[in-house]
């Protein structure tokens, strides 16, 4: 019963992911909640406490060079470069940005 | 309409240099109103912190009835025997300092017209938007025999907490030799690639400590959740130790006895010393009774603000959604919980909220040592649903050494002592 449910739901997203790919990339997203996702991993603000390489006191061009660089895959890694290909110049941009501006 | 965050935004886009700092700590000093969280799990106890990030005036109460909270991630470790309970039960004093109003207590109706909540301890508390994030609730009854009696018994640590530590109790009481059964149920479900972690870790356990063991898995799908490593991860380490067998293969769930510790599947039985019996599961029973579901076992929502389709000023973050594409994990409910504690601060300021965006990476040990992960980056796609960006994200490459493995490991650990501290402090 779910499956079958579910199943038109995953069909038109797959028919959009092919017809509106420009849309899911919208222009207006803002730096912050561009950026607000990479700290479930890299630590509050950038700053890890554990294993998780930080990303906090990173310059803005150091940063999306990297970025660039994962999305490119000229840099290897384990998820970054499965992660960078989500996101256009401008949005690897507006992050490495908002991390640079953070408080130190 | 231009609003001051897209304008600033849109600024910092432009590389304007002044505009920094502000764009940095967005927070909104117009927003003001009472914000009542309800669930301190992944997505409300982000959303409450974030709530206070973003809306400095905010009023932010968080009710929660459990003291203090033990996540699902990594429970599975636990009941695997690399770690103890008390490394995955967190304090509610981080957010206290963070200036969150904890109530220690548990919803007993919504009054979505006269916007307040009232509490089992009696109290009436007033909302100007209202969060939930409840979680889920199993389906009891959907596989005959399966009820709360029946959990003490054939543990789910499917919620962590008493289950987890009675899972783990029962394989360290079982003899080499045993048999260890889970059952695993269709799709969709809390963790979609958790079982499989259970099942690797349980496997380890079994291996080291109990060789002559078996684990058989009993599974209402054909396909799941990163198969194809989780398979080659079996076959490396664990062999013919570990069996799972399909839906195709008669693997889907009718009926347990746990009097005489059997299940059944459509077309057979199978008896275990431990049973783990998985079961399905819809969102918590709290929106169901508020009228929040219409219907359905789970809740539909705008993915921009988390708002309920239902019912205006309720957001619904977490497992109890679907969020298109977005699998129910605690990654993806913190990143949504970010997400609506950003529309909310943008809401009560008078703001237009922005358009989101989303990461879900989950990493799954297949043993201690030997970590691997699917990601995706979401968007809202223009239908007011949540896709997953093509070409974008994806899982762990097959075949890869057993360094990246490792490395994958070390960062599932730095993923939960991240998110963890982001959460609580």
């Amino acid at each position: 019963m779910q499956r079958i449910r579910r199943l038109p739901m995953f069909a038109l997203g797959m028919l959009l992911l092919v017809a509106g790919t420009t849309a899911l990339r919208a222009a207006d997203v803002a730096p912050t909640v561009l950026a607000m996702p990479c700290t479930g991993c890299h630590g509050p603000d950038g700053a890890s406490p554990g294993a998780m390489p930080s990303i906090a006191k990173t310059s803005a061009a150091d940063m999306t060079a990297k970025l660039k660089a994962f999305r490119a895959g000229t840099v290897e890694a384990t998820v970054m470069t499965r992660i960078a290909k989500g996101y256009t110049d401008a949005e690897i941009d507006a992050i490495g940005q908002y991390f640079a501006a953070l408080p130190h | 309409m231009t609003t001051t965050s897209t304008r600033r935004d849109f600024l910092l886009q432009g590389g304007a240099t002044a505009t920094l700092a502000l764009a940095a700590t967005p927070a909104r000093a117009a927003a003001r109103g009472r914000i009542l969280v309800i669930g301190g799990g992944f997505g409300g106890a982000t959303c409450a912190r974030f709530l206070r990030r973003f809306g400095p005036d905010l009023e932010v109460t968080l009710v929660e009835p459990n003291e203090t909270f033990i996540t699902c991630p990594f429970s599975n470790a636990v009941i695997g025997g690399l770690i103890e309970m008390s490394a995955i039960t967190h304090s509610y004093d981080g957010l206290r300092k963070a200036g969150v109003n904890m109530v220690r207590d548990s919803v007993a109706a919504i009054d979505a017209e006269k916007r307040n909540v009232r509490l089992a301890g009696g109290a009436t508390l007033p909302y100007d938007r209202l969060v939930l994030s409840p979680g889920v609730d199993f389906k009891w009854g959907a596989v005959e025999g399966y009820d709360e009696a029946a959990a003490q018994i054939m543990p789910h640590a499917w919620t962590a907490g008493a289950q987890t530590v009675l899972l783990r109790r029962q394989l360290e009481a079982m003899p080499d030799g045993g048999v260890v059964v889970m059952t695993i149920p269709a799709n969709p479900y809390r963790c979609p690639p958790g079982p499989y972690e259970r099942a690797s870790l349980i496997a380890n356990y079994l291996k080291t400590r109990k060789p002559k063991s078996k684990l058989i898995l009993l599974d209402a799908k054909d396909n799941f959740s990163k198969q194809g490593l989780f398979v080659e991860g079996w076959k490396q380490l664990y062999g013919p130790l570990l069996e799972w067998i399909p839906f195709a293969q008669n693997g889907n769930l009718v009926r347990v006895d746990p009097a005489a510790m059997t299940v059944y599947t459509e077309f057979g039985e199978q008896k275990g010393d431990v049973v783990n019996v998985i079961p399905p599961q819809r969102a918590a029973s709290l929106v169901h009774t508020a009228g929040l579901t219409g219907g359905g076992d789970w809740c539909a929502i705008n993915p921009t603000t988390f708002e309920s389709k239902i019912t205006p000023n309720i957001h619904i973050i977490g497992d109890s959604i679907i969020a298109g594409a977005m699998p129910k994990s605690g990654f993806s409910a913190g990143s949504q919980a970010k997400v609506c504690a950003f529309a909310i601060a943008a809401l009560q300021g008078g703001e237009t909220p922005s358009a989101p965006s989303f990461i879900n990476t989950c990493y799954s040990l297949v043993a201690p040592d030997y970590g691997i992960t699917v990601v995706d980056v979401f968007r809202a796609t223009p239908d007011g649903s949540i896709a997953a960006v093509q070409g974008a994200g994806g899982v762990s490459p097959t075949g890869a050494s057993a360094a990246f493995r490792k490395q994958e490991a070390e960062y599932a650990r730095g993923w939960y002592a991240s998110a963890t501290t982001e959460m609580f402090g």
